[in-house]
């Protein structure tokens, strides 16, 4: 295990530099003006460019500015949005909200693709199997922002069963809508891994040996096969995450959420560049440690996993 | 030798008299299936619609008058006006050829890259391998829509409606899949006893690769790009909706989502038609992907 421990960690170091190194690149790639696209439509006066310039260290070479940009982000310094206000603050500010949005998601995807996965993985090729792939498949294919607006339009506005939009302390009730949109992006692949791991454990030998010293089945299906068959989806956490702050920030936008992504999309639509660059690279922080921790508790929990 | 000929002789019986190829299996499989004719009928609606749109509607989507404003279904515009008295079936039909222009154009671009990345990781093994694993690793390590967003946000700055800017953003950052998809379609190849022998006929490694494992291992490549052409396109209506996708004068579905969003409250024709749209155009492209796996690999069922 602490071969494999660091053998993670030396490849997440890589992959850490690398990612925002990329997300660094794709900021700086093909722009001939940086001080105009960071003030945005705005003819940027000659003041303000010696300012912006001498903020962001923009007559230095690429790599020197990637050495600021690293510093500002280890040291939680991530400069100033172009509303004047401290990035980091704001981020503060976003996370709360965002955070139960995001595991009331979360809570709601698992309970139904868990529940739902295995009762399609118990009776495969059944009806109500054939049912749930189909269903699976048209979620896959409802893009977020089909989703969102439309379930608001409907459940929100039409139905009036949930508020369309959310105060400033969001409460559970309020969040709720927003997080079963959320809660689809993931739905579909978390219930098929459910489904394809219980089928491939129901036909495994411990299960055979529980029903034969007589186990009811209740038991086997929901104690035995379950707790072996959710290792596999507990590898999608890592994935979901991503999904979900992609989801994230149409949901927050589409129910004036005021999260993470609520003010990632305010940021995008006033070319707020500093504000995107900072809370991209945050968040691609969190997805890289989330995975991280996903890897090492998978091999803590299957130890096939560590002798690759 | 004689083995060989026992071995015809004993199939002969077959009504074709030679075994069916791969493919050939695969089609036998795919022309059963309801699901891929359904899908395959919709794309083919949906090309024409793309690429013809004049077949489908005589309306101009430019065409608006802020009179018909929020206005209903009538006459010829069967799906009713939106907030700026334009027809709404128009520019749904219009809207078309945005998101599959980009769809298929990304959509090449990622895979020209995966083909690349994977075809020369899986054939050439040790440090190609890791190396280009790495990097694939490393753009994994950005979750899509960040990375499109930081880099799809400086692209278009310029004046035109963006469909490039959306491409190469696209292209640039989806490739991952495929190139793991190739990568171990060609690593599975190589080992067959074809190579080999092809190999030991003193074949050249260019040869090797395009004439023997290339064609072998595109099967569930081209499943993976299938797919990925559906999410592309609704990739592209998110990235519109945001606001760093398509612009300005462009006719597109998600530019159309987010402008009917904010009068949903007052008229909902116009965020429900290019919805609709949207969502049947992904569905089709990923249950033709998704017949097209089962075919080509009947174990995954």
């Amino acid at each position: 295990m602490f071969r494999y421990i660091v053998r993670r960690l030396l490849q997440m170091i890589l992959t850490f530099f690398g990612a925002t190194f990329v997300v660094f690149a794709l900021m700086f790639a093909n722009q001939d003006d940086p001080i105009q696209a960071l003030v945005g439509e705005k003819q940027a006066s000659d003041s303000l460019r010696a300012a912006l310039t001498e903020r962001y260290h923009l007559d230095e070479g690429f790599l020197t500015q990637y050495w600021y940009y690293m510093k500002g982000l280890l040291t939680g310094d991530l400069g100033k949005s172009l509303t004047g206000r401290d990035i980091s603050e704001m981020l503060a500010d976003a996370w709360p909200v965002t955070i139960r949005l995001a595991l009331l998601a979360v809570l709601i995807a698992a309970a139904i693709a868990v529940t739902t996965g295995v009762y399609a993985g118990i009776r495969r090729g059944g009806l109500f199997d054939n049912g749930t792939l189909l269903m699976t498949l048209l979620l896959l294919a409802m893009p977020i922002v089909v989703l969102a607006p439309l379930a608001q339009l409907v459940f929100a506005m039409e139905l009036r069963w949930f508020p369309a939009t959310t105060t400033k302390d969001a409460t559970p009730y309020e969040l709720l809508l927003p997080a079963i949109v959320l809660a689809t992006t993931v739905i579909a692949t978390q219930l098929r891994v459910t489904r394809t791991s219980v089928v491939e454990n129901l036909r495994a030998d411990y299960v055979r040996t529980a029903r034969a010293k007589g186990l009811a089945p209740r038991r086997v299906t929901w104690v035995h096969v379950l707790r072996n068959s959710l290792i596999p989806v507990i590898t999608l956490i890592g994935v979901d995450l991503g999904v979900l702050m992609s989801g994230a920030i149409v949901t927050e936008e589409v129910f004036n959420i005021p999260g993470v992504g609520f003010n990632l999309a305010r940021g995008i639509r006033t070319e707020d560049g500093p504000l995107v660059v900072g809370f991209v690279s945050v968040l691609v922080i969190i997805f890289l440690v989330v995975n991280l921790a996903v890897d090492l508790l998978y091999a803590a929990l299957d130890p096939r996993i560590r002798y690759e | 030798m004689s083995d060989a000929n026992l071995i015809t002789v004993a199939e002969a019986p077959d009504v074709s008299g030679r075994s069916r190829s791969l493919a050939g299996d695969a089609w036998a499989d795919l022309r059963r299936n309801k699901i891929f004719w359904i899908s395959a009928v919709l794309v083919v609606v949906i090309l024409l619609m793309a690429f013809v749109p004049s077949l489908f509607t005589s309306a101009d989507p430019g065409a608006c008058a802020l009179s018909n404003k929020h206005k209903g279904p009538s006459g010829g515009a069967i799906f009713g006006y939106d907030f700026q008295g334009c027809d709404v079936f128009a520019r749904t039909i219009y809207g078309t050829r945005a998101s599959i222009e980009v769809g298929i154009l990304s959509t090449l671009m990622a895979g020209l890259l995966g083909l690349i990345f994977g075809l020369s990781a899986g054939y050439f093994g040790g440090t190609t391998d890791a190396v280009l694993s790495r990097v694939t690793d490393i753009m994994l390590g950005v979750p899509f829509l960040l990375g499109a967003v930081v880099f799809s946000g400086r692209l278009s700055g310029s004046e035109d409606d963006g469909v490039w800017a959306v491409t190469l953003t696209l292209g640039v950052l989806t490739w991952t899949s495929a190139a793991r998809v190739m990568r171990s379609s060609v690593i599975a190849v190589k080992s067959q006893d074809y190579v080999a022998a092809g190999r030991m006929l003193g074949a050249s490694p260019g040869r090797l690769m395009f004439r023997h494992i290339l064609p072998n291992s595109m099967a569930s490549f081209i499943v993976v790009l299938t797919i990925l052409l559906g999410t592309n396109i609704a990739a592209e209506a998110t990235l519109s909706y945001l606001g760093v996708g398509l612009k300005g004068d462009a006719v597109s579905w998600g530019l159309q989502i987010a402008e009917a969003q904010d009068y949903a409250r007052i008229a909902a024709h116009p965020l429900i038609w290019p919805s609709v749209f949207l969502a049947a155009t992904v569905l089709a492209f990923i249950m033709l992907g998704d017949a097209i796996r089962d075919a080509f690999d009947p174990k995954l069922r």
